[in-house]
């Protein structure tokens, strides 16, 4: 008998084979196709209205003592279980970045603690947080009620960009009405716990959108990064313990933990669950902003939320699939491309703020990647020379290149310079300006190269620089040669 | 020689009546403050009393001892005063926050949004950042240059209009844009930004959102695919257990 059973066992064990390869191949999923019960943000499209008894009828402030009462650890637990990812462009799991704000002993560190939601949306291609906080301002409010329960803070601050005035009222008004009816502020939602929200307005800087640069922005000072450590969960915002997250992040927190953490680790592949807010600008026939599932492929993005490209799907060029400071794809890739962090990190760009850019065959690419260029010299706060001095360089050469005035060994030096960039400087706001150029050097070096040549053709040749045969230099200016304008 | 220099160097040290939006074109970049009669620091300046109260308010938000993070906010309010963030409004707002005037500049000088020039009654903001440049932002560039007759930061004569070139102002799913003051005006065409600015000139705002009134928001230009039912979906029907 025992003979038999190890016998059979033997077998069993033959018959799987090496113990690395799985049974049987996992039955292939579709990702995409989220239906309206699983939508988050149900007033996306304005068709319900903001104010606070219509955010009643979606179901935010339900229960909410109850979720309060729950303490902190079970909030964090919730969505670690969730697989949420930080949806401000890094990707890194929440659950985890709120559960630094409790190290052991933290309730001996007595004083404030502050949630920072950073609502400086400035990345190019983005503006998925600004419907948030025009349409659904309460899910935003309740989850820093929330999420500030998580992390035991006292107090949550929002840092809004400038320039949306009109979101900031809105915002306003949403916490005046949960003030009013006794949500936030002392006890609230009568569950004993004390937690304030208010609005901090930002005046157009691009860079404060860094954690601790929105710190240094919020103290009232000029927005230059912090170098970390320490980290802000140590010290933050007023010198006191702090965690900064995304407004999308802190907004579909509420619902999650309604509806339970495996429900949203449903959605999308392993490690990049959920659902997400896509927003899609650029060559398509009707841009828009959406909420799908995670992985959803990006072709079926396009076609089904867009209505296609501009002249059919071949007349494809690229795709900037996460905001401006992601590298761009070229078509053959976008075929079948999955749109999370892991499937996009493999093809070398990155998911980002899932802001996609779409550009067809009729746009310039080197130009939409110059004007990137400027964009990023305009922003760079000045204070690490590499990418103070370094995005005048690539704008400078991305001017010449968009023009062709360049030689083609000219190509490499620009992709060694953004080399320097990348990762010597304090913040990402360095490697950002150094990804897209990258980018477009890897994947659309031959179209930069028939460029050149077809200034060298017309014009004339040219040396390193842009300079060319009868270039030289006259009380201090540069003529004899069409050196293109600097774009700003 | 220096017969010659002398006049210019007295030019230079009078207070030049010249109209300062030339410079504006630089305000991000050229952080230094030059006196001339209608911006120094001997004209007066403080919050009128609604202004004041608003003050109070935002200074209560923020930390007793950590009063000068307020800087930000009250320049601000100063900026809707004045018009523009004068070298008065700053060194108001440094006084009232108990902080060193030159803390005051740092901030002044270094966020795009505090104008430091007087500005016309519609700041015109167009958006050229790629997103809206693959959309055509050029043409409404083009639209605005010719019809008002002026280049980036340079303001009109008749002081109603000053136009700038701005980067990402966040509704790239619209594009192209144009912010006019606060508000946000979207899916623009050249020939409906010509319109919005006489609307402007008519002395009536036209509403912000999309300008061709195809759609009203962030929704496909067709109609909307997705949440089409009459009421929304509600997450307490949909709760997990233990709540």
């Amino acid at each position: 008998m025992l003979r038999t059973t190890l016998h059979k066992r033997g077998l069993a064990r033959l018959s799987r084979g090496f113990a690395t390869t799985q049974d049987a191949t996992p039955k292939a999923r579709q990702y995409g196709g989220l239906k309206d019960q699983d939508r988050i943000f149900q007033n996306l499209y304005d068709n319900y209205g903001w104010d606070l008894a219509s955010a009643r009828k979606q179901g935010d402030w339900y229960k909410t003592k109850e979720l309060i009462l729950k303490g902190d650890t079970w909030i964090i637990d919730e969505i670690k279980k969730s697989g949420l990812r930080g949806r401000g462009g890094a990707g890194f799991p929440s659950g985890l970045k709120w559960s630094f704000m409790n190290p052991p002993g933290w309730e001996k560190n007595e004083g404030p603690r502050y949630l920072v939601v950073n609502a400086d949306e400035g990345e190019p291609g983005t503006c998925k947080d600004r419907e948030i906080m025009r349409k659904d301002p309460h899910k935003l409010v309740e989850g820093c009620l929330l999420a500030g329960r998580a992390m035991n803070a006292t107090a949550a601050y929002i840092y809004i960009r400038g320039e949306f005035y009109n979101e900031a009222a809105v915002l306003q008004t949403a916490i005046n009405e949960a003030y009013a009816a006794g949500l936030i502020g002392k006890d609230a939602c009568g569950s004993g716990y004390d937690f304030d929200v208010y609005i901090h307005r930002g005046m157009g800087a691009y860079v404060c959108g860094e954690e601790t640069s929105l710190i240094e922005s919020l103290e009232g000072k000029a927005g230059k990064p912090r170098l970390k450590p320490p980290f802000p969960a140590g010290v933050g915002l007023f010198g006191r313990p702090s965690t900064v997250t995304n407004v999308e992040t802190v907004a579909v927190a509420p619902t999650i933990l309604r509806r339970g953490g495996d429900w949203f680790a449903s959605f999308g592949r392993e490690r990049n669950s959920g659902t997400k807010l896509f927003c899609i600008s650029g060559n398509v026939n009707e841009p828009c902003t959406v909420e799908e599932e995670m992985s959803i492929p990006l072709r079926e993005l396009l076609e089904k939320h867009c209505g296609g490209i501009k002249g059919g799907w071949d007349n494809l060029l690229g795709v900037i699939p996460g905001g401006c400071s992601v590298p761009i794809l070229p078509k053959n890739i976008c075929e079948d491309v999955l749109m999370d962090f892991d499937a996009l990190k493999d093809v070398q760009s990155g998911l980002g703020t899932a802001a996609v850019i779409v550009i067809n065959k009729q746009q310039d690419v080197i130009r939409a990647i110059q004007r990137f260029a400027a964009f990023y010299k305009h922003e760079s706060c000045g204070q690490c020379t590499p990418c103070r001095e370094g995005t005048t360089w690539l704008l400078k050469a991305m001017d010449r290149f968009r023009t062709g005035q360049a030689k083609e060994r000219e190509i490499d030096m620009l992709y060694e310079l953004t080399k320097d960039i990348e990762g010597h400087t304090i913040c990402a706001l360095g490697d950002a300006a150094a990804w897209p150029i990258q980018g477009l050097i890897r994947n659309f070096r031959p179209e930069m190269e028939t460029r050149m040549k077809k200034f060298h053709d017309e014009v004339g040749a040219v040396s390193v620089g842009g300079w060319m045969k009868d270039a030289r230099v006259e009380k201090g200016k540069v003529v004899g040669a069409p050196l293109p304008g600097v774009h700003h | 020689m220096l017969r010659l220099i002398r006049p210019r160097l007295a030019a230079l040290a009078r207070p030049t009546t010249r109209a300062p939006q030339a410079l504006n074109a630089r305000t991000h970049i050229v952080s230094v403050h030059r006196n001339t009669e209608n911006n120094n620091p001997s004209i007066p300046f403080e919050f009128s009393p609604e202004n004041m109260k608003r003050a109070e308010e935002v200074i209560a938000k923020y930390p007793p001892q950590y009063k000068k993070a307020a800087v930000m906010p009250l320049l601000d309010i100063g900026q809707r005063q004045l018009g523009y963030t004068s070298i008065s409004v700053m060194n108001y707002v440094a006084k009232l926050l108990e902080m060193p005037p030159m803390r005051v500049y740092e901030v002044a000088t270094f966020y795009t949004m505090y104008n430091r020039t007087p500005m016309g009654r519609y700041h015109l903001q167009i958006c050229t950042t790629t997103p809206c440049q693959l959309c055509g932002s050029d043409g409404i560039m083009e639209a605005v240059q010719n019809t008002l007759n002026i280049k980036p930061g340079e303001t009109t004569k008749d002081n109603l209009f000053t136009l700038s070139e701005v980067e990402c102002l966040g509704a790239c799913v619209n594009a192209p844009m144009m912010a006019i003051n606060d508000d946000y005006y979207e899916d623009l065409t050249p020939e409906g930004t010509v319109k919005l600015l006489e609307d402007c000139k008519a002395g009536k705002m036209p509403t912000p959102g999309p300008e061709n009134h195809v759609r009203r928001d962030c929704e496909p230009a067709s109609g909307q695919k997705v949440l089409l039912s009459k009421e929304p979906h509600n997450v307490a029907d949909f709760l997990q257990e233990g709540i």
